[in-house]
């Protein structure tokens, strides 16, 4: 016989103002199974949990229902407090008679009638429920960063740094990623190499960390604190610790015009070669689709010039397998290419370039070593146009949101272009200038009044080629929508950050959720910024979406935090709100007939197949079994089993039941 | 007829609208006080045969109501119960349960007001309708009286 104990908080006035309370608990003190019931002020204060408390003492309470605000609340704390005064948390239900009923209905009989059904409801369900114990899951103290971009290596250094292990997977040939492509930083002006490439070798050179560059992630198995990683270390036909990194064989490689990559197409590599000066490792890669020697079977010349007989054409893909506890997502992004546009010439015009390409032009390391030399000709452009919001904000392109970090390297660009082309003219065509940053104002107000960068508010519709010109044809809507019509040497288009291709699928391998634009989503858009919905996976930077840097290196140290959080403890405990088979004498063992409906219908990949077989050996039976560290609890198994032999506790039939059951039905 | 006070059970999930049922309170919206809400962990653990049970004890409608698409806590549990929900609703078109007593929705937990519209035009089309008698008459077993002490 349940001995029940029914606590009504008046919540101050939030609930007594338009419940009766007193009515409430002595209503419910005459429900069978009830023992003890009464009405407090505040239930969740600490003279109302010693009042709970003491009851399960004095009374030998076996189940307790609080009636009072949300569960999403406050079940958390009168659980815990059941369990010091050594009930199990979960035979601890509560009645949300605030959110749901006091404050949305008006004060009266019916708000109370609700009050106490909504008591009634879950002392029925108290009966049947049972006592759980959490679940504990080891813990494998080794992190997965994926994504080598200045997000993944603050990630990893700042784990690797707490003395826990880090794997850095990045499927270039170098770590650095979008960062190692930019001239300079906004709002400082800093150069980006002189502040990355530190940190880059710091990765390579920390004791705690693994790099496994030209490497992607092949599959994912297992669950938070026990992840089991297939990582796939593509062929470099390269013997690394045979190479030195000095370079001959890229000098000697005759295929000679391959566009970089590194330098957004604007400058030229070897197929055999090391994608930038600075890059970590420092050795060199052999693109096979542009290699001579894998397309046409002819040259080896790397391998007769290589001094260390480093070079392996024979060398094939590698599957690594690791376990690892987190998994840090730093996948990054990508931009828009030119050919996107219609309006402005389908990328089919050289001097109209993206915002990445104009990085890579005003860099000192790239192909104009840092002059600002249109692609067409290599002439310094003596008038410039720079289009923000090309594609962003923009529904017609399916872009609708706002790409975030181009209006400050817009600025940068502009300013840099008036630093280096002296009685250059800069136009800058915007839609809103969003600055919003510490010190990003100043700064675009720097670029507007200090170097005299003409900025136009208003939209560009066309941009076509009139006697070697690009004719830029917008409207200025400062001025009434007056049109503007620009004569320029060269157009910048700051187009629209998108997820990488191949996000989407990403996600479905690591069970992560995206959004409409295939960014992964973070859990909460506001507390929970770095977790998934996936435990022990993290994202940074901006894989979740359009990041600047200190905003992705801000979520990398907390992802890491997270990640070092979860590795404090040798244990991860769990919610017991799980999936479970049933389990019956001999020689029906389970109710369950093995249908395995429950298998396809489980977003975890939590059921698995059992065979219960004899002492012989030879199978009996083949029945579903749940396995509880990958179940999340969301109980769509159960509401497909056929024989009802799948249960999901703290939300059983019984309990399910025995509440529609109490609900209409005085008792 | 006048004084029909309908009696809605509503099957909701945790994750989203029982989250956004608690924001209707605190934006202290008001709504009808006919419903009732059951939590579950997600709308694909709804068992539709409670629905049916909930009817056989009295209920005159029923709201069931998760996140929306593509925003399932658990990535497809909705999924799983529209789908169930276009085949229940078939079925129970055929053994000539009136399916308009029913009301499927998505309420985010950020649609507070959407929750209070959701219940007090499902009190009112409920309201027209009358109490569900027929189905009570199908199972030989009339609505107990709710008298709360």
């Amino acid at each position: 016989m349940s001995k029940i104990g029914v606590f009504v908080c008046h919540c101050g006035e939030n609930i007594s103002a338009t419940v009766d309370c007193a009515k409430v608990a002595e209503t419910a003190g005459k429900y069978d199974g009830v023992t003890f019931s009464v009405d407090y002020k505040y239930m969740c204060s600490d003279p109302g949990q010693t009042l709970i408390k003491n009851a399960i003492a004095e009374k030998g309470l076996t189940g307790v229902v609080v009636a009072a605000c949300s569960p999403r609340m406050h079940e958390p704390t009168f659980r815990k407090a059941c369990a010091e005064a050594g009930l199990n948390p979960y035979m601890c239900e509560m009645a949300n008679l605030r959110e749901h009923c006091s404050w949305v209905h008006e004060k009266g009989d019916p708000t109370t009638d609700k009050a106490i059904d909504l008591v009634r409801v879950l002392v029925e369900k108290v009966k049947y429920n049972q006592s759980l114990n959490a679940i504990k899951v080891p813990v494998t103290k080794t992190a997965l960063v994926i994504g080598g971009g200045i997000a993944g290596i603050q990630a990893s250094l700042d784990i690797a740094n707490t003395g826990h292990k880090v794997i850095l997977i990045e499927k270039d040939p170098s770590i650095g990623g979008h960062m190692s492509q930019l001239s300079e930083t906004f709002p400082t002006l800093d150069c980006s190499q002189c502040i990355l490439t530190p940190r880059m070798v710091e990765v390579a050179q920390h004791p705690n960390i693994t790099l496994y560059t030209y490497a992607e992630l092949e599959s994912l198995e297992g669950f938070i604190g026990n992840f089991k990683a297939k990582i796939r270390r593509k062929s470099k036909s390269l013997d690394e610790k045979l190479c030195t990194g000095c370079g001959l064989c890229t000098t000697k490689c005759p295929s000679k015009k391959i566009p970089s990559e590194f330098n957004e197409g604007l400058g030229m590599r070897t197929a055999i070669y090391v994608p930038f000066p600075q890059a970590v490792p420092n050795k060199p890669v052999i693109d096979r689709k542009n290699c001579t020697y894998y397309t046409k079977g002819k040259c080896r010349i790397c391998e007769k010039v290589c001094p260390t007989g480093a070079i392996r054409f024979d060398q094939e893909d590698q599957i690594v397998e690791v376990e690892v506890g987190a998994i840090v997502l730093a996948t990054g992004f990508t931009i828009k290419q030119t050919d996107f546009f219609p309006e402005y010439g389908y990328g089919k015009h050289p001097d109209i370039i993206t915002g990445l390409q104009f990085e890579r032009l005003a860099s000192a390391s790239g192909p104009t070593l840092g002059e600002i030399r249109r692609p067409s000709d290599g002439k310094v452009p003596q008038t410039i146009v720079f289009l923000s919001c090309a594609g962003s904000r923009d529904e017609a392109k399916g872009i609708p949101y706002c790409s975030k970090i181009c209006c400050m390297y817009i600025a940068k660009h502009a300013m840099l272009y008036q630093h280096k082309v002296h009685g250059g003219k800069s136009y800058v065509f915007y839609m809103d200038i969003r600055a919003g940053g510490k010190m990003y104002e100043e700064f675009v107000r720097r670029a507007i009044e200090d170097d005299g960068v003409n900025y136009v508010r208003g939209r560009v519709s066309r941009i076509y080629e009139k006697n070697g010109k690009l004719i830029v044809k917008g409207a200025d809507t400062l001025l009434g929508a007056m049109p503007v019509e620009i004569e320029a040497d060269m157009v910048v288009l700051a187009t629209a950050g998108v997820a990488n291709e191949g996000a989407e699928e990403l996600a479905q391998k690591l069970h992560v959720s995206y959004d409409p634009y295939h960014f992964f989503a973070e859990a909460h858009p506001k507390l929970k910024p770095v977790e998934t919905n996936t435990a022990g996976i993290f994202l940074a930077g901006a894989c979740q979406a359009p990041r600047d840097i200190p905003e992705s290196v801000s979520m990398a140290s907390g992802a890491a935090v997270k990640v070092a959080g979860l590795f404090s403890q040798d244990e991860l405990t769990r919610e017991p709100l799980i999936a479970v088979v049933n389990r019956q004498p001999a020689p029906v063992y389970s109710s369950c007939v093995g249908c395995f409906l429950c298998v396809s219908a489980c977003p975890y990949q939590a059921i698995e197949k059992e065979e219960i077989k004899d002492r012989s050996g030879a199978v009996i039976k083949r029945v579903a079994k749940v396995n509880p560290g990958l179940c999340q609890g969301c109980g769509t198994c159960v509401a497909f089993c056929r024989t009802k032999s799948i249960d999901i506790q703290g939300y059983t039939h019984e309990q399910m039941y025995s509440e529609v059951m109490a609900l209409l039905n005085e008792y | 007829m006048a004084d029909f006070e309908p009696r809605i059970v509503a099957f909701v999930c945790n994750w989203c609208t029982y989250a956004g049922a608690d924001l209707t309170g605190t934006s202290r919206i008001k709504y009808a006080s006919n419903v009732r809400i059951v939590r579950f962990p997600c709308t694909g653990r709804i068992d539709y045969m409670l629905l049916l049970k909930a009817f056989d004890e009295g209920a005159d409608g029923i709201i069931v109501s998760g996140c929306h698409p593509n925003d399932c806590h658990y990535t497809s549990g909705n999924f799983h119960a529209r789908r169930r929900w276009i085949m229940f609703r078939s079925l129970c078109d055929f053994l000539g349960i009136d399916i308009r007593r029913i009301k499927f929705s998505w309420v985010s937990a950020a649609e507070g007001a959407k929750w209070a519209d959701i219940v007090n035009s499902t009190v009112s089309s409920i309201r027209e309708l009358g109490p569900y008698e027929e189905y009570r008459k199908i199972v030989k077993r009339p609505a107990k009286e709710v008298t709360n002490g």
